[in-house]
Parts: C-alpha cells; structure tokens; sequence
C-alpha cells in the first residue's frame, strides 16, 4: 500500500498574529512553525495503517526550504521518505496542482491531508485534489479504515456524521477522531536525517486567488461586569443594549 | 451573466444559511446589475422552491433525482457546476457549511475558478473582485483578490443578514448529465446529533470549559442552551479528555463560529480558544478568576462561582421568557 500525506507548515497555535507594517504580509519574526496539527493526524493514521497493511508513508509539501525543518519531523515521526515541491505554495488550486501532478505520476493508493490548514482554514485542497486525480475524495474525515481495496470512512456533515465507502485510490482530510497525532522517539530522529528527501521544481500553473491584504480583528470595548448576585441585570442588558435575546 | 447560489436543504427544508446566501446574491446581483439564479438539489416543495424569491431569486432550477437525496459531493457538485454553465454565472455562491465545503472545492477545479473560502462580507470591490475572509483560524482578517473568469464565493454562516422583501422565484426543471464518477464515494449510514441545533449556524452559543470540573455538570449547560434556543460547545481540554464530543469543540483547531451571542462557562480564554469565538458579535463570560483572559474579550462579564451563577441566570432567563 502506498500512502501520500500532505503536509504544510503553520504558526504554532499559541502564536500572536502579526502582520507586517504595510498589511501585506504574515510577520514571521520569531514566530515557531509546527506542522499543521490536522496533517500530523493524517500522518499518523497512514503511519498506522501501514503497521497493518504494508506499505510505504510518502510525505510532501509545497513550500520554501525553511519547511525542511518539519518535512525531517515528520520523517522522525515515522514516514519513510519526502518530497519537497520548491515553490511558495500560492491558493489551494496551486497548492492541489503541484501534489496531484506528482501524485497522478507516482501512482499512490491512499492520499491524505490535514482537513484544512490552521493558517488559511480554506479546507479545499482534499477535494480538488480528488478532482484533479479524477479520484474519489473525502473532505473532513473522522475515522478511516481500509479493507482490501476499500475504504470506510467516517465524515462530517451537517448536523451528523456519514459513514461513506471510496474504492482506492481516494483521498481524505483528517479531523480530529481519525488518529492521536504521536511524538516522535530518539530512534525516529535519529533515522530521519538519513531519510531520503527530494526536491523537485514545480510544474507551470497560475494561482486563481491571492491574498492581498491582512488586518487583525478589532478588539472588543471595555467588558462591562456584573454582579455575580444580580444576574438578571445581565438578561436585562442582553436584551436592551445587546439586542442579544 | 448571473449569480448563481447554491440553496441547499436539509431534508427538504432551506436552512437560515440558504436565505443568507440567496440575500447576499441578491445584493451582490444589485452591485454587478446581475440577476440570481438558485439551483436546488434534492426534494424540496415547489412553494418552499418559489419562496426564494422573497429572499431575491429571480429563478430556481431545480434538480430531482432519486440517487441525490443523499448529499453525495461529487454529484452535487456536477450539477451546480453545470446550473452555473448553462446560467453564464460569472460568480457561484455557496455558504460555507459542511456541505458547501464538500462541494466548493470540486466545483472551483471544474470551472476552474478561484475560490475565497470563507468570505465574511460583500465584496469591497467587484473588479477587481476582491472579498475580506478570516485568517489564523480568526486571529486575523485577509482580503483575497479572486483573478479568474468564473469566482467561488463560500459564505461564512452568521455573517450576513437574510433580507426579505415581496416576490417569487420562477422554477425551472434541470437534468445534470451525471457519470459514474460522481458516485464514486457511497454513503452507507448516517447518524444524526440528537436533534441538536448546528454550532455553526446558531444564532446564539453556550459553551463550557474545564470550569465545570467533570461532565455530568453540563446538565445545567444543556438547560441554559435549550431555554435560549442555543447550541452547546466547549473548550479544547474538556473535549480532549472526552468530557464532550470533539465536533463540539470550539477554537483553533476546532470550530471557528460567529453567533450574535456567545456564552462562555468556566473557559479562561486562552489565545487559541478566542481564535475560534472572536468574532461572535456580543460575548458574555462567566469565570472565578478576576484574572481570566477571557474578560478582556468579552461585553459582558461576571466573575463568579459557575455553580451559583449559571442556575441562576437560568432562572432569569426563565422569567424573561415567560414575559416576553
């Protein structure tokens, strides 16, 4: 069985966003990046498939060479070997593009990703990349289970969850459920610097949306407190000012 | 030209986020001098069909099929992509459910369309089109500029208002032309949330945190949540330790929502947690510590013992509801 996960590096989530001065940029000054924590869950559960089925747990990123950092940490956590497409990764479409035309080439059974990056929260390369292998895609998975040639899914929907079955090859996107992300050992780091780690250049495609502009929320006013024995001062204001209830 | 939306249904019946993004397509239809056009999959009445007029349809094409009452993505997204060929639309609306995420992405690849997942208001400008989104899970906010021909607009539930005003939609049959593909993925069983209103969706949102000390206390939760017509959520830690349902779970790696009112129980506020809540409009905390972080991004607070004060409000909000 041969498993591709896509990984992205983001902000570790304790991370205090900041933006360059002229709103045009992610400020990166001193700012950790971690692996997206939904693709750590999709490359765990490839990683225990594998221990079941076989196989051999490929992962890839579309990024700068600072990525390479977390490409060996998840090579430390268990996967056996990495590509990396040089290139900054643009929109999702790029994004999917560049995978599914290494994806399509070296012919995997089961491809997974994070259901969405915590930086851009878009949630869609799982899904365009099904489109662009003309293969069965699942976007955000909560279990994932593979008998023969078949796959079991669990997915969320709107007010539930669907079992689906997808014949491999498919895709799917990790939510939380599918796996418990795990902490690599010694023997893991050890044997990642070793592991073989290929750069590849990108293939010609235009990005269809760029961001342009970043601004921080705006904080809220003052926090008006209330007694903790006059509650219904709080219905009171809820309904009058808020407008709330 | 058009505008096309996706109205979706659940069992039949249009959710608030359907006639969210109808009126948001209606207003963007006004901006651009367009018109709009639903497609409807799926078994849904003709006067629940025509009713999206009132919202500012001009046409539904409607799109029956036995094998599409179930939410079958690939197929779904067949047929909205080929409503939006047959329609000339230059702009797609989806709001952004669990649904419309399933379906976005697949459409944007066939039309090969740029995509803005997640917009939050109207455009800031049509050309060119240009539309802010959250970003950092909501610790930020992006303006994304969609280049292509064809552009994908998935629309944040709760962050637009449903207008209203007189009219009715003219319904059009529509046949898809499907292929094998499209069913690719089969759906075996679903399992409803017990009756339970959609988090994302609800106008107003009770959630716990660790405050709570063990998961039988969410009984005075639930209680709350149900006098107010609320959904319930929590916090990372207490759906970590299993006290909750992980699809319960709010912040930055759980849920991001909006609602009109956020009610947070004995969470402290931490960065990642806010991420997830920031922009709901009105935020009321409830915590012991004076110190909690949380307060500084509330409206209101109370700083007390969650046991006393939570039964408490229950009760006034008892009374308010009776009177009113």
């Amino acid at each position: 069985m041969k498993f591709l996960v896509c990984i992205t590096q983001v902000p570790d989530t304790t991370t205090k966003i900041t933006f360059t001065p002229d709103k045009k940029a992610f400020n990166a000054a001193g700012v950790q990046f971690i692996i997206n924590p939904y693709d750590e869950i999709a490359l765990t559960r490839a990683l225990e498939l594998k221990e079941t089925l076989g196989g051999t747990v490929t992962v890839i990123n579309v990024g700068q060479p600072l990525t390479e950092a977390n490409i060996r940490k998840a090579l430390a956590i268990g996967a056996d070997d990495a590509i990396r497409i040089n290139a900054e990764p643009g929109d999702a479409y790029y994004v999917a593009y560049q995978i599914a035309e290494v994806a399509k080439k070296n012919g995997y059974d089961i491809v997974l990703t994070g259901k969405e990056s915590i930086d851009f929260n878009g949630g869609q390369v799982p899904t365009m990349l099904g489109e662009l292998m003309g293969i069965p895609s699942v976007s955000v998975a909560t279990k994932l289970d593979i008998n023969g040639t078949t796959a079991t899914l669990e997915r969320e929907i709107d007010g539930g969850k669907e079992v689906v079955e997808a014949k491999l090859p498919f895709v799917a996107g990790a939510q939380k459920g599918m796996a418990e992300p795990r902490i690599p050992n010694m023997r893991g780091i050890m044997t990642a610097r070793t592991k073989p780690l290929a750069v590849i250049e990108p293939v010609a495609c235009d990005a269809l949306s760029s961001s342009i502009l970043f601004d921080l929320p705006t904080a809220k006013g003052e926090c008006k407190m209330i007694d903790p024995n006059n509650v219904g001062e709080l219905v009171t204001l809820l309904h009058t000012e808020a407008k709330a209830i | 030209m058009s505008i096309l939306v996706f109205a979706e249904n659940w069992e039949g019946k249009f959710k608030k986020s359907t006639y969210e993004a109808v009126s948001y397509g209606a207003e963007l239809a006004k901006q651009a001098g367009s018109s709009v056009t639903a497609v409807v999959i799926g078994n849904v009445s003709d006067d629940d069909m025509k009713s999206l007029g009132k919202y500012g349809a001009q046409k539904v094409l409607s799109v029956k099929n036995d094998k599409l009452n179930a939410m079958i993505p690939g197929a779904y997204a067949t047929a909205i992509a080929q409503a939006s060929q047959k329609e000339n639309a230059k702009i797609v609306i989806v709001s952004y459910t669990y649904s419309g995420k399933s379906v976005a992405g697949r459409i944007a690849v066939r039309l090969k369309a740029g995509l803005v997942a997640g917009a939050i208001a109207l455009p800031s400008s049509i050309s060119p089109f240009t539309l802010r989104k959250k970003c950092f899970s909501g610790k930020g906010l992006t303006d994304v500029v969609v280049s292509s021909d064809v552009k994908i607009v998935g629309l944040t539930p709760n962050s637009y208002k449903v207008n209203t005003s007189e009219g009715s939609a003219v319904i059009e049959n529509f046949s898809p032309t499907f292929t094998d593909a499209d069913f690719s993925s089969t759906s075996k069983e679903t399992k409803k949330t017990s009756g339970k209103i959609a988090l994302t969706e609800a106008e107003i949102v009770v959630s716990a945190g660790r405050g709570l000390k063990s998961p039988e206390n969410w009984k005075m939760v639930e209680q709350l949540a149900e006098l107010l017509g609320a959904a319930t959520a929590c916090s990372k830690p207490v759906a970590d330790v299993g006290w909750r349902p992980h699809h319960e779970h709010v912040g930055q790696t759980g849920i991001t929502i909006g609602p009109n009112l956020y009610i947070a129980i004995g969470i402290s506020g931490a960065i990642q947690h806010l991420a997830g809540v920031s922009s709901s409009k009105v935020i009321v905390v409830i915590n012991n510590d004076k110190e909690a972080p949380f307060f500084k991004a509330a409206n209101y607070g109370i700083c007390g013992d969650a046991f006393e004060v939570v039964p408490k409000l229950i009760e006034e909000v008892k009374k308010f509801k009776s009177a009113h």
